[in-house]
């Protein structure tokens, strides 16, 4: 792997005692239905966070809120010591202006179950898209450097295809590449291979380990009990909106202290 | 696809070859008529009534053009005649105006609009609603007569502040032309129905995509422009292009208003001839067939502008596929 901008997320310098996420209190309700209520988490820097817990048990809703995404009822999120998508003032907690949160976006990589590529822009213009238009990068520059992204996901000759010419594991690699182009500190990845046939989940679970291995900071949602075992330096086990365990892969996964996460691993496996 | 069954060799020339390695098991050899035929093609199915019905329209069609043709009360040298004299290519010129601009300005209008009614706001949502109910309840014909004689409704036009003092103000009849009334009308009641072309176009994509855009940190203007709009636009051609023809048509109604359109000047001068009443009439559909026509094409290849990456095979267009066949079948044959 050659050492180009491209292959590292930007380091910034912050004390690498600060977590780069930190989650307090959040809650949130859709209607009557209590989603998320009062999650604590931190992700510290360098580290993989997978979270698990049984549908409808606030596991996506937490994860875009971290990106703001989807907006807190109470509690706020940090990223590398910055309010996501509020500020102080006045002694409340007000919505920052939609520049600022884009502004924010861009730091912080989302990988979607359903890829979300642009079907009408090519692979390359798909991953080139982002630094140009929200980071106003210089586009030959960009260009470059997506080509070099996609060659990391091992797709550089798809560079001028477009996405529904791919396969589905194909089509979330890309969509790696996009979030990686964004330099981004921190990449959530929102069930990446949920959506995909079982014999493309091993192409994408291999470009997220690399990831891991290069020291990327990741969130990732999935039901892959093995590849969380394999991938993961926390646990969190989430259930009816409410963070029931977290703590290291063998112990979670493999000595359960709480009878919610027992039930549900003997469930999935 | 002819190509492809004509290099492959006849299956004549290659009898299943029963004997090799890895064959099927000689329990089903011999047994079943269909073995000695795996490698032949299927004959397909004759349809001898697709034949019958094809001759029988073929037929119709020639009694149509003969009908058209031969009969004199259509009087084709009285056509030949009106079809470019510059009367009649005066009043087109109109129609082309008048289409024209009501296209370019009712469909930036409907864009404002559809942005309206799909915001946030209640109150830009009910305005556009309300716009949008009123334009398609006027019937065009009657919005055009009011504006016609908008200069004895408002003599002047004006600019002030609601309710306060005025700022400033220009005598309207200097202002209202024929054109520019039939203008105004054409594009207040196109913007109605191109809002909601536009509209649907807009609530058909894929709610993933806009996420997936704010995901990444494009801008507003951004998003809609680069990632909605284009993908808005494959729904939105279809029924737009529908849309633009009957403008085209539909222009032909400001002939009540005393402006001399093509179909106006048509219907001018078959008052006036009344013996050419048929040939007059054609010379219009001819005219209003030629711009139809032209849209129709104009559509086919905005259309494959926006098709891109819709292809699962091939990010080329059928246009460019069309002619790569051409060329591949055209170096066979050398």
């Amino acid at each position: 792997m050659s050492a180009t901008a491209a292959d590292a997320p930007a380091q910034q310098v912050v004390p690498s005692a600060t977590p780069v996420v930190q989650v307090r209190g959040a809650s949130k309700s859709f209607g009557a239905h209590q989603v998320l209520q009062e999650v604590d988490l931190d992700v510290a820097r360098g580290t993989v966070t997978v979270v698990l817990g049984p549908s409808g048990s606030g596991k996506s809703t937490l994860l875009r809120a971290v990106n703001h995404l989807e907006k807190l009822d109470a509690g706020y999120v940090r990223v590398n010591g910055e309010l996501v998508g509020v500020r102080v003032a006045h002694g409340r907690l007000h919505e920052l202006s939609e520049r600022a949160i884009l502004r924010q976006r861009a730091r912080i990589g989302f990988v979607f179950q359903g890829f979300n590529l642009f079907p009408h822009l090519s692979v390359l213009d798909n991953v080139v898209e982002a630094p140009v238009a929200a980071l106003g990068r210089d586009k030959a520059e960009v260009r470059a450097e997506a080509r070099a992204l996609l060659a990391r996901v091992g797709l550089a000759d798809k560079a001028d295809a477009y996405p529904r010419q791919l396969s589905g594991g194909q089509q979330q690699r890309v969509a790696i590449a996009r979030a990686l182009a964004l330099r981004p500190q921190l990449i959530l990845f929102d069930e990446p291979t949920s959506a995909l046939d079982p014999e493309l989940v091993g192409e994408v679970l291999a470009v997220i380990k690399d990831l891991a291995a290069a020291g990327t900071t990741m969130i990732i949602v999935t039901h892959e009990i093995g590849f969380a075992r394999e991938v993961a330096d926390t646990v969190v086990f989430l259930d009816a909106g409410r963070v029931v365990e977290q703590g290291p892969p063998d112990e979670v996964l493999d000595h359960p202290q709480h009878p919610r996460t027992a039930a549900f691993l003997s469930r999935v496996r | 696809m002819s190509l492809s069954t004509a290099r492959r060799p006849p299956a004549a020339d290659h009898p299943p070859d029963t004997d090799r390695p890895g064959g099927r098991p000689a329990a089903v050899r011999g047994d079943d008529p269909a073995e000695a035929l795996v490698s032949s093609r299927v004959v397909p199915l004759r349809r001898p009534w697709r034949w019958v019905a094809s001759v029988v329209v073929l037929l119709l069609l020639a009694q149509v053009v003969s009908g058209l043709a031969g009969n004199p009360a259509y009087q084709w040298d009285a056509f030949g005649y009106w079809f470019f004299q510059p009367i009649i290519l005066e009043g087109l010129l109109v129609t082309l105006k008048l289409t024209a601009w009501s296209a370019v300005i009712g469909f930036a209008a409907g864009v404002v609009l559809a942005l309206m009614r799909l915001s946030a706001s209640p109150v830009l949502q009910s305005v556009s609603w309300v716009y949008v109910w009123v334009f398609r309840s006027i019937p065009l014909i009657v919005l055009l007569l009011f504006l016609a004689n908008a200069t004895a409704l408002y003599p002047s036009l004006g600019l002030s502040v609601p309710f306060g003092p005025q700022l400033f103000s220009i005598d309207a009849t200097r202002l209202l032309s024929y054109e520019a009334a039939a203008i105004i009308g054409l594009s207040l009641n196109e913007a109605a129905y191109a809002s909601e072309i536009v509209r649907s176009g807009i609530i058909s994509v894929d709610p993933g995509q806009r996420e997936a855009a704010a995901a990444l940190g494009l801008p507003r203007h951004r998003r809609f422009t680069r990632i909605v709009l284009p993908q808005a636009m494959r729904a939105i051609l279809p029924s737009y292009a529908n849309q633009l023809i009957g403008l085209l048509k539909g222009t032909s109604v400001v002939y009540i208003t005393s402006l001399l359109d093509l179909f106006g000047q048509v219907e001018t001068q078959a008052s006036t001839n009344s013996g050419q009443v048929i040939p007059l009439l054609m010379v219009a559909t001819v005219w209003y067939v030629i711009l139809t026509s032209v849209l129709s094409v104009f559509q086919y290849f905005v259309e494959q502008r926006f098709a891109r990456g819709v292809d699962r095979l091939a990010g080329r267009t059928r246009a460019q596929r069309i002619l790569s066949a051409v060329r591949t079948r055209r170096g066979v044959a050398r």
